[in-house]
């Protein structure tokens, strides 16, 4: 039932009785695996996916990257100060890496100016918080698999043997 | 001016298909479900590797045979997957393609009249190459009762005297049609028994789903009657770079490499380094793109025998071969009117083979998205018709 999982993954879209066909199962086997699937929250949400710089009206938004080093806290380690931090509805991503810091932490905001007064006084003035490190995205080439720009495409030929 | 164009040449079946491929070729916004080769591009890796050998400099002649690394890196692959052993410096030649391994196979073996059994329908070369060589196709008619598998009875009985090879492809374009292991047993029996060499054309292999594919050379006492012939375009999907392989035993493999290094010297540099790579880390790509082919099969087979165009279910390649009898159009008719009318475009079955008449050559090399608005497209053209 893991192929329901690959299928969906790569379109939303795809109805459970064109999901029977492809895995050869009956389109109620497949709607009750994807019921399943909700309920676990193996899967957790359908969405669609936007390159916003095709969206006239829509105003860019701002994406920046933050390293942010953290002094870990007893019992509780890394994932106190990481949910103080990711509960902010500005913060759209939030990992906890090896290496030269602890969290990395990717905000969206309206403009730069958001973004910076975000991380100036609600980030970095956290106790735990030691350091930030702040880069902002200039270009999105590739997102989740997807390569963003679009190349002129190579046609095969119409037919061949 | 009087050419006098080569008899041979005059002789050999005028494909009358041509003008539709010509046909379909010109026109635009078509949904072709008629391609022979897949729609995933060469996975990067390998074409990186191509492009990196470029910039180095690699864009000499090989050895006739090919590359070393190449023959060497076919011959270990060949041991891990199937236990299969060849010797890379005399039993394996690097070729353009499985069709030039064809010609070269047909010209090394072929003595005037010697006759080749070939099941039909078939891949569109095969006969035209043995007679090329000097052959006698002897073809064998397979059919929809069968899933279109040459049977061993089939094969005892069609061979007559004077036949000394058996071209075999599996799984096979245009029907998709394998063998397991027992079916396979089964015909070897009479490959023993007739004393017949096997040319077979294994290209398809990496695309079987419903069970491992056996190549055939592996089965007690075939290994010195058998050309085994493989290639990188469909697993891979490196069909631009031409590169195939053949291996068998060593005096026929001395007897191609003759007239490949007089007619093609070698295969491309470029190519042959972009297959070291592909076999070497490409096998990831490559079961990705299996279970891929595997869910657009099973789609585009239940599809279409809703709408009534029966069709087995084929065991490997990317095709399906449906029937279109209950249209009563011939191939021909039903792919040109199809086209006209809704704009998909498929292979007639009569181009595969005098009994393929009544049946059509789908591919589900092509994205869902496609694969869905072309059934939704012949269904409206079938029903239409019904109307």
């Amino acid at each position: 039932m893991e192929e329901i999982l690959e299928i969906l993954s790569k379109d939303a879209r795809t109805t459970p009785a064109e999901i029977a066909k492809m895995v050869g199962k009956s389109e109620s086997a497949v709607k009750t695996a994807i019921r399943k699937f909700e309920k676990n929250g193996t899967i957790v949400r359908y969405k669609t996916v936007i390159d916003s710089t095709k969206v006239k009206e829509a105003k860019n938004k701002v994406r920046a990257l933050i390293e942010v080093s953290v002094s870990p806290q007893k019992n509780v380690g890394f994932d106190n100060v990481a949910e103080r931090i990711y509960s902010f509805p500005e913060v759209t991503s939030c990992y906890l890496l090896s290496g030269a810091y602890d969290l990395l932490v990717i905000v969206e905001g309206e403009d730069l100016q958001t973004v910076s007064n975000f991380v100036a006084a609600k980030l970095s003035s956290m106790e735990a918080v030691r350091s930030t490190t702040t880069h902002f995205l200039l270009k999105k080439y590739k997102e989740d698999g997807y390569i963003l720009e679009k190349k002129s495409k190579v046609k095969r030929l119409n037919i061949s043997y | 001016m009087d050419y006098q164009i080569s008899k041979v040449v005059k002789g050999l079946a005028p494909s009358g298909i041509r003008a539709f491929f010509d046909l379909v070729l010109g026109m635009k916004d078509v949904i072709s479900l008629g391609v022979g080769e897949p729609d995933f591009m060469t996975p990067w890796h390998v074409r990186e590797e191509a492009i990196h050998s470029l910039e180095k400099g690699y864009t000499s002649y090989t050895s006739n045979k090919g590359m070393p690394e190449l023959r060497k890196t076919i011959t270990q692959f060949l041991h891990k997957r199937y236990g299969l052993n060849y010797n890379f410096d005399d039993e394996v030649l690097i070729t353009v393609g499985v069709s030039e391994g064809l010609d070269l196979v047909m010209r090394a073996l072929i003595n005037p009249g010697d006759k080749v059994l070939i099941h039909q329908p078939c891949y569109v070369s095969y006969a035209p190459t043995v007679q090329l060589a000097g052959g006698t196709p002897v073809l064998i008619d397979t059919n929809a009762s069968t899933d279109f598998k040459l049977t061993p009875q089939a094969l005892e009985k069609a061979c007559v005297k004077g036949c000394k090879i058996l071209m075999l492809n599996y799984p096979c374009n245009p029907t998709g049609a394998s063998y397991s292991k027992k079916e396979l047993n089964a015909l070897a029996q009479v490959i023993k028994k007739k004393d017949l060499i096997v040319v077979s054309d294994e290209v398809y292999d990496e695309l079987t789903y419903d069970f491992d594919h056996t190549p055939l050379a592996t089965l007690p006492g075939m290994r010195d009657r058998v050309v085994y012939m493989n290639g990188f375009s469909k697993a891979y999907a490196m069909t631009g770079f031409r590169i195939a392989w053949a291996s068998g035993p060593a005096e026929i493999i001395a007897a191609m490499t003759k007239i490949h290094q007089y007619t093609m010297l070698c295969a491309s540099i470029t190519g042959q380094i972009a297959a070291i790579e592909a076999l070497k880390h490409g096998q990831k790509p490559v079961q990705d793109m299996k279970r891929e082919y595997n869910r657009r099969r099973r789609f585009v087979v239940e599809g279409l025998n809703e709408l009534g165009l029966t069709c087995h279910m084929p065991q490997g390649a990317f095709y399906v071969f449906p029937s279109i009898q209950k249209t009563g159009m011939s191939s021909m008719d039903f792919a040109q009117n199809l086209l006209h009318e809704q704009k998909v475009a498929l292979v007639p079955g009569i181009a595969f083979g005098t009994n393929a008449e009544g049946f059509v050559r789908i591919s589900y090399a092509s994205s869902y998205e496609n694969l869905k608005e072309a059934l939704e497209r012949i269904a409206k053209f079938v029903k239409r018709d019904e109307a």
